[in-house]
Formats: structure tokens, sequence, C-alpha cells
């Protein structure tokens, strides 16, 4: 029985997260002694790189009806390409497209659906992996005896593993259903060159200690200069000083990214929820006696107005020098 | 027009997580729970159409009797009637089987849930509901306008939101952006002993099996104490950051 990873794209191009997934069904694969089959849809970029992290078959969907995400489409994509290669196991990235197609794709497979998992699995029989839980408090270690599994992992938590597969490309014809059109897009508004947040490995993000809207210019500055994507707490979220999609925390966004820098944020444990599964944690914040500074790895005690800025001159030099 | 909520009962967000001493269960001493917060702008957001159009809504939950502190405050804020489904929430997939099966023969118009619980965080319920009743799922929903049966909806997608149409009846998995925080309802005096008198009715579960099983928890591990670095001398920390870290 072999194991399906669809492999998400935005605008044509793979997400980092979907070589992630296909280096995380390898790594299944060679345990279980089975193939990895990778689906693509309206994806443009050349495929065949799937091999280099695993896949040794890859199927591609281009299809006029899926140009655009549709949720029940493509978990309607996911399934015929599951029943058509005897497939027991397929792997979802756990970004907000994947998130709205598992539930779909186990329910109409009959499988166990396991989300958010950060490590392969600790044992295969029975199928045994850990999951994060109560918003990254904790994790749990979930066992299921489904023969059919649906499995979501989450960005930036397994890494990428290279390998060099030969991959054996062929198309998939998808046969629109009516049910595929119960839901149409009518518009989309997306900040352009932003990087995702869940993706992101590396996040700026700034709390109220920030006093305003009109005071991120410094806070961009800096995520531009590192790549970085930006954040921000959920008070500044509700005040309107930021967009909700950039509220990271429990009820937020959850993140883990190689480095995360809170700028006058205080650290309260809805916060640290969202965020404590950051490899590094770097604290600017001018109360020594903020939370935060106890589940962070690097601190500075300072006004965000000074440090801020010499903390973009800093970076400037050290990138000037390397 | 009917409208279905379906209510999580939740540790409140500020709570410590426990567990038993040999991690295989949650510990539940001490903890307040509360409607699951991303619920909370569905229950609201349904209490405008209400309002505007007017709906019954009912409120459902798949829980033992400890949770019907919870459902009652769904009905104080101002659902009409509430529904316990009596089980011990196993995992995502037999609560929305378990759901499904209640549903299914109650033509609900719309169904709202949250997008997740945060306790588990699964975001398994809403979709797997959707898919056994048959209806169109929008997930991380934070918009909703009716215009009689036609829907206009907006959801969160990477980086942005995406405008949707559809017709209803559909289940809309919800979060702030639904309604606004400052919107959201909470129950007043009034509200309270109204709610003594609203029907809570328990229902005997379908009989649904859990698919997965939790083994054991973990907790992550204590950091390392902060290394503290003088506002002066902010060169150090991009060195730190560089030689230590690693990571630019």
């Amino acid at each position: 029985m072999a194991i399906l990873v669809y492999t998400e794209s935005w605008n044509g191009s793979f997400k980092k997260a979907s070589f992630e997934a296909v280096s995380y069904a390898s790594q299944l694969a060679n345990k279980l002694n089975t193939e990895v089959i990778a689906l693509t849809i309206s994806a443009k970029d050349d495929a065949s790189q799937l091999g280099n992290y695993g896949a040794s078959k890859i199927l591609s969907i281009t299809n006029e009806t899926l140009t655009s995400f549709n949720n029940q489409a493509y978990a309607n994509a996911i399934i015929n390409a599951a029943d058509a290669n005897e497939v027991d196991t397929i792997v979802i990235s756990n970004t907000n497209n994947g998130k709205s197609i598992a539930p779909i794709v186990a329910a109409k497979r009959n499988a166990s659906l396991i989300t958010n998992v950060i490590e392969v699995p600790s044992s295969f029989n029975p199928f045994t992996v850990k999951r994060k839980a109560f918003s990254s408090k904790a994790f749990a270690n979930y066992t299921t005896n489904s023969a059919q599994k649906v499995i979501t992992i989450t960005p930036n938590a397994l890494g990428i593993l290279e390998s060099n597969t030969t991959a054996h490309s062929e198309a998939f014809e998808y046969i629109a259903t009516s049910s595929d059109q119960r839901l149409k897009s009518v518009s989309e508004e997306k900040a352009t060159g932003k990087i995702s947040l869940t993706e992101a490995e590396f996040v700026v993000s700034a709390g109220r200690g920030l006093k305003g809207a009109e005071n991120w210019g410094m806070i961009e500055e800096l995520a531009d200069l590192l790549g970085a994507a930006t954040a921000c707490s959920k008070p500044v979220s509700d005040i309107g000083w930021r967009p909700h999609s950039e509220h990271v925390g429990q009820t937020g966004i959850a993140i883990n990214p190689e480095l995360y820098i809170a700028v006058g944020i205080s650290g309260a444990i809805q916060h640290l929820a969202g965020v404590n599964a950051s490899k590094n944690i770097v604290v600017i914040n001018t109360d020594p006696e903020a939370p935060f500074f106890k589940a962070a790895d690097y601190g500075i005690v300072g006004d965000a107005f000074e440090v801020v800025p010499k903390l973009i001159e800093a970076v400037k030099k050290h990138k000037a020098n390397n | 027009m009917k409208i279905l909520v379906c209510i999580s009962h939740v540790p409140d967000t500020t709570s410590k997580i426990n567990f038993s001493s040999n991690l295989t269960e949650f510990d539940g001493n001490g903890i307040t729970f509360v409607i699951n917060p991303y619920d909370e702008f569905g229950l609201t957001r349904a209490m405008k159409i209400k309002e505007a159009i007017g709906a019954t809504i009912t409120v459902v939950n798949v829980g033992p009797a400890s949770t019907e502190p919870t459902l009652r405050k769904a009905l104080a804020i101002g659902a009409d009637d509430a529904v316990r489904i009596d089980a011990d929430a196993l995992d995502g997939v037999s609560v929305a089987k378990l759901i499904a099966d209640f549903a299914k023969d109650q033509n609900y118009d719309l169904i709202i849930t949250g997008r997740e619980s945060i306790d588990y965080n699964g975001g398994i319920v809403p979709g797997m509901l959707a898919t056994y009743l048959d209806l169109p799922f929008v997930n991380a929903c934070i918009g909703l306008e009716l215009d009689g049966e036609n829907a206009k909806i907006t959801r969160e997608i990477d980086g942005g939101k995406e405008n949707l149409e559809g017709v209803l009846p559909l289940l809309i998995a919800g979060q702030k952006g639904l309604v606004e925080e400052k919107e959201l309802r909470i129950p007043a005096m009034r509200g309270i002993m109204m709610a003594r008198k609203k029907p809570l009715k328990v229902i005997a579960p379908s009989n649904e099996a859990a698919s997965s099983t939790i083994l054991n928890f973990e907790l992550p591990e204590a950091k390392a104490a902060c290394k503290m670095i003088d506002a002066g001398n902010v060169d150090q920390l991009v060195e730190l950051l560089h030689s230590q870290a690693k990571v630019i």
C-alpha cells in the first residue's frame, strides 16, 4: 500500500511545506517498504524535482476547473488519486489550505485523521505519532489502528531531507463533479510579496509596546532585512493596528520558526502558547520583569525605539561582513 | 432559519496545563472551563443573524454532564435550546460522527463551529461533519453575510483572504473576524435567568467508535536561562544569533 502526498503550490510554485511533506512521506515509505506518490494540482514548477525528496511517482493534474483552490474539488482529486493507486496513508501539510482539505478526504475515505504532527512515527504497529496539543503548551502521542490514515504535518517542524529518487511523472485526469462548484471563489485579497507566517523561517513580531500603528515601519524594515514575516500580539490586532491575519498566539496563528523576535510584547501565557515552539526566541522589552524573558533564549531590556534601530544597523553591518 | 452552533468545552486560555502523574490523562483540577473562544465568535455571528432576519439557534456539545454549565452559558448568551450528546469526546472523528448522526434529520440551514478547539487543536470536527452531512465546508471563516439563501463568505488564506459565494445549507468553521472581539456577547443577568428555563436535551450517543487514542502526553522541555544582552551592545545579539544559534 503506497503513501500519497499532496504537494501544495502557490501561484504555480511549490511551497516549502510541500518539500517537507514529501520528505516526511519518504521516511514513512522507507520504514514501510513502499513508495511515495506525489500529487500536484495546477503546479507550474517542474514536478520532477519532487524526486529530490523521495517521490518515486508524480501525478500531475492540470484541469482548468482546479486552477484556483477549491477545497471540495481538491479533496475529490486527492481521493481519486488515492483510490486509483492503492494508497493507505495520505500526507498533507497543515497549512490553511491543507486544513480545509484533510477532513473532507478523511471523512470520505473513512480514515483516521491525525493533524498537527511534528515527528515521524515512533511505531508503525500500532501507528503512533507525536502531535502538538493545548496550543503548544503540550504534546500528545496518538495511536491508531485504522488501516486508512490521513496525516497533516506542521510546517517548519520536520525539515527537508534530500534524496535522489528517480521520479516517474504522469498526467492524472480529474473529472469535475457537481459538488465541486457549490462554493465559488469570487476574489482574493493577498498582500503581495509577503511571507506566509506559518511557513516563515524568521518572524519579527511586535506588541502594544510600540504605542501605535504608525510605528511599525522599523518592524517591517527589520523583517525585510532578515527575510522575515511580520506578526503581532492579540491586543494589537484587537485594537486594529495590524490585521487579524498577523495575530500569533493561542487564538491566532501558531508558529514555529527558526527565529522569533518579539518587540514590546510582555509574553502572556496565551501569547507564549502560540510561539513557544520557535527554535530561538529574542525578546526586547522595557520591563525586566516581563514574563516573556523566562521563555526567551536572548533578551534585551530596553526601549524598542532605541533598540530596534540599533538592531537594524547591526544586522546590516553583519550582512555586509558575511 | 435553523442554525446549529457546535460548542466545545475547553480550559480557559490562561490555564496552565497539567497531566496525571503518569502523563496519560489531562488533569482538570483547578481549571476553569469555558466556551471554546473560536465557537464564541460563531455564536455571536448566529445571534446577529437571528436579530437581523430571525432564526432559532440550537447549541450542541458532545460531553458528560460536567459540560452542561458551558451549554447553559451559551443559552444565557442567547441560544434557544441546547443538546448534549452524552458521551466522552474521545477523538475528532467520533465527535464529528456523533454530531452528524444527531443533525442529519434536523435540516439546519447553517452549521457554525469554531475552526478548532483550543485544547486538542485538531481542526477535525468541522470538515468531517460537513462531509458526513454532504454540506459545503468553509474553514477559517472570517466573514459571513446572508441574503436569503445566498451567502457571501470570507475565509483566511495564507497571507490574505478569499471571498466566496455559496448557497445555504452550509457549514462554516469560524474564528475572530466572523465578529470582532469587542462584539462578543457576554451573558447578562436576564439572559442567565432565562437560560435556566430554556430546554437542554440530553440524548444518548449513537454507536460510534474513536479512530485514534491518546497514548500519553509530554510537556515541553524547560528552557535554559535567557541570555541577557546589554541594550548598548546590540551587535552582541547579532553575533550570538550568528555563531551560537546559527540562524543568521
